[in-house]
């Protein structure tokens, strides 16, 4: 029932062509990027995309999540809807009527319900953006985006306008079923006086409106964040199937360069991610540093790599060199470098993220190009880098040092076949004062549950985890060489560490020189242990008070290690710990992790001060921890806010603790 | 105009020890590091080529694994490394050293002109601080010590003035190149190397110079030209320190104790 089927197709054909040049100019670009494998394992990409992005998993985890699984799910549905409206647009006997009546009743009955339920989520969302704006939804070049949002956002409600009056009209008309359509009925009803006089005039006007929405829409589609609706399914699909706990290597040769500058240097996945970001910015309302406010805001990040691309296109196509740089110039298309120091590779964006976009793995790539081929790094890091180069720990001490930590106990070397574990002590379990402690706690734990353990003494080397978190690969790739080829020749399998940056690094970045050792973090055997009742405790610990548990990035969010500490403390104390409102996988960085540990903090509040008033808001007597970054920066963080008696421990001196007579 | 930076390959003397029984170093498994006052050196030698263009060779007297040392300036960005190396340059003492190292930088002033030559203020093996001295003596250039700042260069009118960290005090010299510099670390902060420019230095050759090249008479240098002797190391014994006061019972009432003791012996001035 086209008012003019030879106007439509050519309007048809137009809209069409701008999507598809629109698409074709996008997706040629994210092919400007290297190449990455990311199609292994169908089966299990599959599941992990019905999951996420039709059952939108993570969507739903915020309350408004609801209101966009709702708009999703009509979308699909009037998908088929639209596609009857383009068909008989250019045949008008290309309907639905042509099925039989039920199945054609009931589907009208659906499209009008579901046009009336996302007409309702259309206006909830226009409400959200007016009325309750989310801190997460603004920041510097996204907010000014939001006309874009209101524009969609409009541009659907017009179309179930339309939908509506032209049925209404139809009903008005008697060409239509009012049983089959009670909302277009109901508006038929009560249609205003002037409108009512000519129904057919109605049905001619909203039909245009309608054709003029959808096509306007299928045309704006490739140039907006509406992007998303094409990519964001893929994206869930195409997402690294390993957490990225790692960092891909690098290659070292002459002639070539390292890291991410230029933005067709990422691949071509890192591209994709950015056309499926849709700005929702739950990264942001994640992010330590955004929090604090410092200058990384990961969304911004993704829209740089987008804006970039974007921008510098044509010139990259045509192999010259871009104009606008990646990273340092001012404005939307370029990352900051203070943003690129900022991150703590905490990975609170990427688990929040709805379609799995990974922000970190790019935020350390374009570190690897400061750090690799300009040599343009915050300054404290030179120190850092150098002591690690030359002594291979962080503070430049003597490796002879590595065992003044054990003055007072008999500790031995390790020896394969002799020993089972390696205790791997760590730089800071080794060197830092307050750990020292901890590995003390650590060893009498492991002597009380009869363990065999032993150490490489002065011969252990830092693991690598802030160097490879702060970009510099090369000096990562030369120490997981001597360490994995140290390892070979000592006839290390099973390693127990204390840091979960140690476990981390020699767990999951090691696994790519080729060698599967046997890691656990202390948590891990401790629980173990106690459970198998091999460590016996001589008391209930209970003069620590309330104890709260902190989750360390790098033990929970990147390695699923949740509840070893939490059972370790339930049955050494008796109860389970007191919890952080941030727990678990949403638990909030301490503010070390990336290499933090070895910069100074002095944008916005620092993190660690973020973390301890929260803490601070659980009344606790002791916050727990599992990692010597935590460690350092809970205390300092109790010293500056003057947190009175509150006090700090390590899981391993709690335990111990249980087992002093 | 030619810079010359003088490095040194010392070992890390945070990680030496000294063998109580014989009085030398231990130096097995020791690993070697740049002097750090020379890599300040290095670093302002760098600076001056950013800044006018000049070229910069490092230039440095060890035995053969010393190479390690030049190749890290080369990764900096330095135009030519030499190695002064050769049995008849060993157990010089500094007076022995200086005259190697001018006789190089000799040669290389006919190729081009040398116009500064920066050392550091003294190596952290030898603390003698005696080399740059001895170098400007030989040579004939102007000696400026303790450089913390190079104030102006002006290489047309050959002029410089720089100033000298001294206790206490700075003090600004203008002087006529050729000069050698002895720098201390506040000077700069020295770079770090790129990537690529590492892995070209792995594969840059560092030129050797023995005493076929240099022609030195053998009575001045090495063992024999070398006036200087040592007769023993030793580490001198660390008395045992003692606990003041009551620092977690009362604070307050051993922080006065200590200032007591401090004012008493002469340590600390009111």
């Amino acid at each position: 029932m086209s008012p003019n089927p030879k106007l439509f197709a050519v309007l048809l054909l137009l809209s069409a062509s701008v999507f598809v040049l629109g698409c074709c100019r996008r997706f040629s670009l994210v092919a400007l990027g290297r190449p990455e494998e990311r199609l292994d394992a169908p089966g299990a990409r599959c599941l992990r995309m019905f999951r996420l992005a039709f059952g939108q998993q993570r969507v739903l985890g915020k309350p408004f999540g609801l209101n966009h699984f709702v708009i999703f799910w009509s979308f699909i549905i009037l998908a088929v809807a639209n596609a009857e409206f383009l068909a008989s647009g250019l045949l008008p006997q290309a309907t639905f009527a042509v099925l039989p009546a039920p199945l054609h009743h009931a589907l009208l009955l659906l499209f009008d319900l579901v046009s009336l339920l996302s007409l309702a989520c259309v206006l909830i969302a226009c409400a959200r953006r007016l009325f309750f704006p989310e801190p997460s939804l603004s920041s510097d070049y996204v907010k000014a985006r939001s006309p874009e949002a209101f524009l969609i956002l409009s541009l659907i409600a017009l179309l179930m306008l339309a939908y509506f009056g032209l049925h209404a009209a139809r009903i008005a008309m008697g060409s239509e079923d009012p049983a089959a359509m009670p909302v277009s009925a109901f508006i038929a009803r009560h249609l205003p006086v002037a409108l009512a006089a000519d129904p057919s005039a109605l049905a001619t006007w909203s039909w245009w409106l309608h054709a003029l929405a959808l096509l306007s829409f299928l045309a704006y589609l490739p140039r907006s964040k509406h992007m998303h609706i094409l990519t964001a399914i893929p994206n869930c699909f195409l997402a690294g199937r390993e957490r990225p706990n790692t960092q891909p290597r690098e290659e070292f040769a002459r002639g070539m360069s390292f890291g991410v500058g230029r933005v067709d240097q990422f691949t071509w996945k890192d591209l994709f991610d950015s056309f499926s970001c849709t700005e929702c910015g739950r990264c942001q309302e994640a992010c330590p540093a955004a929090a604090t406010g410092k200058s990384l805001n990961p969304r911004a990040v993704i829209h740089a790599v987008k804006t970039n691309l974007l921008a510098n296109g044509a010139a990259l196509r045509a192999g010259e060199e871009p104009a606008l740089p990646l990273i340092g110039a001012a404005g939307e298309g370029s990352a900051t470098e203070p943003g690129i120091w900022a991150c703590t590779t905490c990975g609170a964006c990427m688990n929040v993220c709805p379609v799995l976009i990974e922000h970190m793995p790019k935020i350390v790539k374009m570190r690897r190009h400061l750090v690799q081929m300009k040599s343009a790094f915050p300054e404290e890091l030179a120190t850092f880098f150098e002591n690690i180069e030359a002594r291979s720990n962080p503070w430049g001490i003597a490796p002879t040092e590595r065992t003044k930590w054990h003055s007072a106990l008999e500790v031995r070397p390790f020896e394969a076949g002799k020993t089972e574990y390696l205790l791997y002590v760590g730089c800071a379990g080794a060197f830092d004062a307050r750990q020292k402690q901890v590995t003390v706690a650590l060893a009498t734990i492991l002597d009380a549950a009869g363990v065999s353990w032993g150490t490489l003494g002065k011969d252990e080397r830092c693991c690598g985890d802030s160097l490879r978190r702060l970009g510099n690969e090369y000096v990562f790739d030369r120490t997981a060489r001597d360490n994995v080829s140290l390892f070979a020749e000592r006839g290390v399998r099973k390693i127990v560490t204390q840091c979960p940056h140690c476990f981390s690094a020699l767990k999951n970045d090691y696994r790519q020189y080729g060698v599967e050792l046997e890691v656990v973090h202390h948590s891990e055997l401790i629980a173990a242990l106690l459970a198998a009742g091999r460590l016996q405790l001589k008391k209930q610990v209970s003069d620590l008070g309330r104890l709260l548990f902190h989750d360390s990035c790098y033990l929970g969010r990147h390695n699923d290690v949740y509840d070893a500490p939490r059972h370790a403390l339930q049955a050494v104390t008796g109860a389970a710990p007191a919890e952080f409102d941030r727990n678990t996988e949403r638990s909030f960085c301490c503010g070390a992790g990336g290499g933090r540990m070895w910069q100074e903090e002095q944008e916005g509040e620092r993190i660690n001060l973020n973390r301890v008033r929260e803490a601070l808001r659980q009344k606790p007597d002791t916050i727990c921890v599992s990692c010597p970054y935590c460690l350092t920066m809970m205390e300092d963080g109790l010293k500056d806010l003057q947190g009175g008696g509150v006090r700090v421990k390590e899981l391993a001196e709690v335990v111990a603790e249980g087992l002093r007579p | 105009m030619l810079v010359v930076a003088c490095i040194k390959q010392v070992p890390d003397t945070t990680q030496v020890q000294i063998d109580p029984v014989t009085n030398t170093l231990v130096r097995e498994g020791i690993p070697f590091i740049v002097n750090p006052y020379d890599a300040h050196a290095l670093e302002e030698a760098l600076r001056l080529k950013d800044r006018f263009g000049f070229r910069v060779a490092a230039l440095s007297m060890g035995p053969p694994n010393a190479e390690a040392t030049l190749k890290k300036a080369l990764a900096l960005g330095v135009d030519e490394a030499i190695l002064l190396s050769d049995r008849v340059f060993g157990g010089a003492d500094t007076l022995a050293t200086s005259r190697v190292l001018s006789e190089a930088i000799g040669r290389l002033n006919l190729r081009e002109k040398v116009g500064i030559v920066i050392c550091g203020k003294q190596t952290i093996d030898g603390d003698t601080a005696q080399v740059g001295p001895g170098i400007a003596t030989r040579l004939g250039y102007t000696q400026l010590t303790l450089v913390d700042r190079i104030e102006k260069l002006d290489p047309l009118l050959g002029r410089i003035t720089v100033r000298r960290k001294l206790e206490g005090r700075h003090e600004t010299v203008e002087a006529p190149l050729p000069v050698l510099l002895t720098v201390v670390r506040e000077l700069n902060r020295p770079r770090y190397p790129t990537v690529p420019m590492r892995l070209e230095s792995a594969e840059a050759t560092v030129q050797v110079w023995s005493n076929r090249e240099l022609q030195l008479d053998q009575e001045g240098i090495g063992l024999k030209g070398s006036p200087t002797w040592v007769s023993r190391i030793f580490s001198p014994e660390r008395q045992k320190g003692e606990i003041v006061g009551d620092g977690a019972a009362d604070p307050a009432g051993a922080a006065d104790l200590l200032v007591d003791k401090l004012l008493s012996r002469d340590l600390l001035v009111v």
